[in-house]
């Protein structure tokens, strides 16, 4: 059989061989599999393809909370508070300048001059707060969790709750442009993770003028929802360093260069975003030149991008990975089991053997970049002779668990979740546990049995940071009960609400070590990994500088030639 | 003519209302349903709880099916998943690329299988007959994806030839007003595209194009080998008939019946077949619409997939038995 196989591939390929001879007519100039971008020509235009893995819903910032969506908006829009390239570091963006009253109440910014919108607007204080109140005065679907996602982690409620979902109240209050280049933010109750969360290109100040013309309508359409704005589709205008060119869906998406822009002119011509969902046609078309650039490099495949002269570029660990109790079950409220579990794991040995270089164990539900991590937290000891006496001393003689781990998906913290659950599985019953598999498919099945109904009792999970604050992280798992975690600790839900409303920055990042530290004695799951996504870069590409949220600016990229 | 054509486009009624009950019942059976596919990883009980009774999934299951029939029959199958645009402006965008590569593909298959089958025939028994027997079985057996993989290898990476992926260079930006990427260049007068668009269109073709050449091949070679042992070949040539004008006459085109029939059938064959292909090769069609549909849970898009290709199965079988008529006045008489 085996041998058959082989000869018929020969004969395959010698009979393709056959045809294309006949169909090329040995002619290759047309050849476009060769990347003209940057090859030397002088004249040549520089471009920049990216290899995305579908294409964006819409470029409506406000109404995206997605990868693909946010990478291209990110270069054409910009935010009133930017981050430092590579970093989760608050820098001027749109707001040269601001002030924090010290109720925390009032934000006033002041306003860079001279910038404008790509369709010629000027870009002033009316512009911004015209943004502000647009999302805050979201109604029906706009405001299902989907649409505005971001909106509601970091404002809450709208000027109406009109789904059951709705945040019943707003941080938001008002702005106003108290002149030309200041816009004032008043807010309802403080909020320290605010500007934090103002980086993030769904708060994007876009052209109320294209806003107003392309329209913003999204409409009930059978069982989803349908985008039938022409604004983010058809009409797009932002102040960023590329401008909206064309988007032939399924095929690509064109940037060029804004020639206006207010701050240095990126290198590149024009950008393109081509979708391309395989991973392994992604891997061919790198390393045939047809783009530059791709996310989603599996570690198998590192050595054939550097042997072919490209560059595996590393995502600085914003994630972290965890095994989750279901803590409401009889087993999981004696404290000895937990403490035995976390030590029976051998957290390095699975790193070791299933992660790519650069994965670092875990001791605390979030990762080290981010302020608000207990330094003096040293992580739970590999020990499985402990993990034996604590079992003992436990006096819990049914030892048989369920332990939940996704099929059939690869997530930034977890590449390959059944290698993950192998390795645990084996260390939990070498201490004597018995260990039953439980595996469904990821979307929908298992985050619903998981996140939803609470059916877990061990069970694989993680985290990817949307924006550099403690309380995305440790505030997501714990500062409310979670049918996946089934706790309700008052000690550690206090401190998590007390650390958000404190708006003095030394306090906060005090309180987080604190809940840090009590939701680690505690141990409601074990975290086991910070991961760096890796993303494969053309070798003649310089400047792609990876961004810890996933937020990389493609003005700084150049290319030799 | 017309009563046939009638009685079987009257036969697709039943057909789709029974499989629009399979589609609406088994989107409902799965856990979790559409509030979830559109949540993801973010869903809490609450949101699930909004989404669904403003989808009005909390209403009866038979309001849901009627209101969903409803939708049906004016070709609204909602929004996809995936994009947030109408399911039916998706599948119009994206079917003249699915045809473009089905045609070319079909191209290969009858222009490369026909004469080889009928070589293999007229050769029978040598090595020629032996090298078309043995491909069109390892055509059939190996897996589109594999020999997509493997042509990329050789031809788009290895030797720079063609490209890996994509129907057009997206740095040219031409123009498609019809969607059929070859034939705009020729409308707008753009050759280069047109050119750019055939490269990018040989490699997913031939891909495609393995298991309809070998069934191909192996049915015009069965039906060759069992025409030329027919009386009237004998009597053909007994009559000193010119070997030319029998195998025109005779041979060709009483074994091309079945040939027909095959290849109607391929057709559907190739639309089934063009969901790996187009994933493989980033070729934006429907099928690697649905593809991406299927792993995304995009409920609206695969339900309307399905009931197009249902459509298309059944208007080509229809096409197929009416060419048969043509081409054999016995069927037109019974």
């Amino acid at each position: 059989m085996r041998v058959h196989r082989k000869a018929g591939r020969v004969l395959a390929l010698t009979a393709a061989a056959g045809l294309l001879v006949a169909a090329c007519g040995g002619d290759d100039s047309g050849g476009s599999g060769d990347s003209g971008s940057g090859n030397g020509d002088g004249g040549d235009p520089k471009t920049f393809i990216f290899g995305s893995s579908e294409d964006p819903k819409t470029l409506d910032a406000a109404y995206v909370s997605d990868g693909e969506s946010l990478r291209v908006i990110y270069q054409v829009y910009e935010t009133l508070v930017a981050l430092e390239p590579g970093t989760t570091e608050v820098v001027p963006g749109l707001a040269e300048e601001w002030e924090i009253s010290p109720d925390g109440l009032t934000y006033t910014f002041h306003l860079r001059e001279g910038v404008t919108f790509h369709d010629g607007e000027p870009f002033n204080a009316e512009a911004v707060c015209f943004n502000f109140d647009r999302w805050y005065n979201f109604t029906g679907p706009q405001q299902s969790g989907d649409v505005s996602y971001y909106w509601q982690t970091v404002f809450g409620g709208f000027a109406t709750a009109d789904l059951e979902s709705s945040p019943p109240t707003s941080r938001y209050g008002s702005c106003d442009a108290t002149d030309e280049l200041t816009a004032t933010l008043n807010l309802t109750e403080p909020s320290s993770a605010l500007l934090a969360g103002l980086v993030l290109p769904p708060f994007s100040i876009a052209s109320p003028k294209a806003i107003e013309e392309g329209g913003t309508d999204i409409e009930q359409a059978g069982d989803s929802l349908s985008y039938t704005g022409g604004f983010g589709s058809e009409v797009v205008a932002g102040t960023g360093p590329f401008k909206f060119v064309s988007w032939e869906r399924g095929e690509s998406l064109t940037l060029e260069r804004n020639d206006d822009y207010w701050g240095e002119a990126p290198a590149l011509d024009e950008i393109i975003f081509r979708p391309i969902p395989d991973p392994t046609a992604r891997l061919q078309a790198l390393q045939a030149g047809e783009i530059d650039a791709y996310e989603g490099v599996n570690a198998a495949d590192i050595g054939a991008i550097e042997s072919n002269g490209d560059q595996v570029v590393e995502r600085p660990a914003f994630n972290v990975g965890y095994v989750g109790f279901n803590n409401k079950l009889p087993i999981f409220q004696n404290e000895k089991i937990r403490q035995a579990i976390s030590h029976a794991l051998n957290r390095q040995g699975l790193l070791d053997a299933a992660y790519p270089e650069g994965a670092v164990v875990a001791n605390q539900f979030l990762p080290p970049e981010q302020w608000g991590y207990n330094q003096s937290i040293e992580g739970y000891e590999y020990d499985p002779d402990l993990a034996r006496q604590l079992i003992a001393d436990s006096g819990e003689t049914n030892l048989t668990l369920e332990f939940w781990y996704p099929a059939d998906v690869s997530r930034p913290y977890m590449p390959d979740p059944q290698a993950v659950y192998e390795s645990f599985a084996a260390d939990l019953q070498a201490v004597g546990f018995t260990i039953v598999p439980k595996t469904v498919p990821w979307t929908p099945d298992y985050l619903q049995n998981i996140q939803g109904d609470g059916l877990g009792q061990l069970f694989l999970l993680g985290w990817t940071g949307d924006y550099a604050d403690p309380d995305n992280f440790v505030g997501t798992f714990f500062r409310q009960d979670r049918p996946e975690f089934g706790f309700s600790d008052p000690a550690i839900q206090g401190l998590l609400n007390e650390a958000l409303a404190e708006t003095d920055q030394a306090a906060r990042q005090a309180l987080y070590e604190e809940a840090n530290q009590a939701i680690y004695d505690y141990i409601p799951g074990v975290p086991f990994v910070h991961n760096q996504p890796l993303l494969a870069v053309a070798g003649h590409i310089t400047g792609y500088t990876p961004s810890p949220v996933s937020l990389e600016d493609f003005d700084l990229i150049d290319i030799e030639g | 003519m017309l009563r046939f054509i009638v009685r079987r486009l009257a036969l697709l009624v039943p057909i789709l209302l029974g499989l629009s009950v399979l589609l609406f019942a088994w989107v409902r059976a799965l856990p979790g349903g559409p509030a979830y596919a559109l949540l993801g990883e973010r869903a809490t009980p609450e949101a699930i709880a909004a989404i669904e009774s403003q989808l009005g999934l909390d209403r009866p299951l038979w309001e849901q099916y009627l209101q969903f029939l409803g939708r049906a029959v004016r070709l609204d199958f909602g929004a996809s998943i995936q994009t947030g645009q109408p399911v039916t402006e998706e599948m119009l965008r994206r079917f003249p690329a699915t045809i473009e590569l089905a045609l070319a593909a079909l191209l290969i298959a009858v222009a490369v299988g026909i004469p080889l089958g009928y070589l293999a025939a007229r050769r029978y028994g040598t090595w020629i007959d032996n090298l078309a027997v043995t491909g069109s079985l390892l055509g059939v057996t190996i897996p589109i994806f594999f020999l997509a993989y493997m042509l990329k290898y050789v031809f788009a990476v290895e030797l720079g030839w063609l490209p890996t992926a994509g129907r057009a260079d997206p740095r040219a930006r031409a123009d498609h007003p019809t969607g059929f990427y070859v034939l705009d260049g020729i409308v707008t007068g753009n050759l280069d595209a047109s050119w750019d668009a055939i490269q990018h269109l040989i490699l997913p073709a031939l891909a495609l194009s393995s298991i309809p050449l070998a069934v191909i091949v192996r049915i015009t070679r069965a039906s060759v080998l069992n025409v030329v042992n027919e009386d009237y070949v004998r009597t053909a040539e007994a009559k000193g008939l010119l070997p030319g004008t029998i195998t025109r006459r005779h041979v060709l085109k009483n074994a091309m019946l079945p040939v027909t029939t095959v290849i109607g059938l391929q057709l559907g064959v190739l639309l089934a077949g063009a969901v790996l292909t187009e994933k493989v090769f980033a070729f934006s069609g429907v099928g690697q619409f649905m593809a991406d549909g299927l792993v995304q849970r995009d409920f609206p898009t695969i339900q309307g997939f399905i009931l197009v290709i249902a459509i298309v199965y059944v208007v080509i079988n229809m096409i197929v038995d009416l060419v048969y008529g043509l081409l054999d006045p016995r069927v037109r008489v019974s």
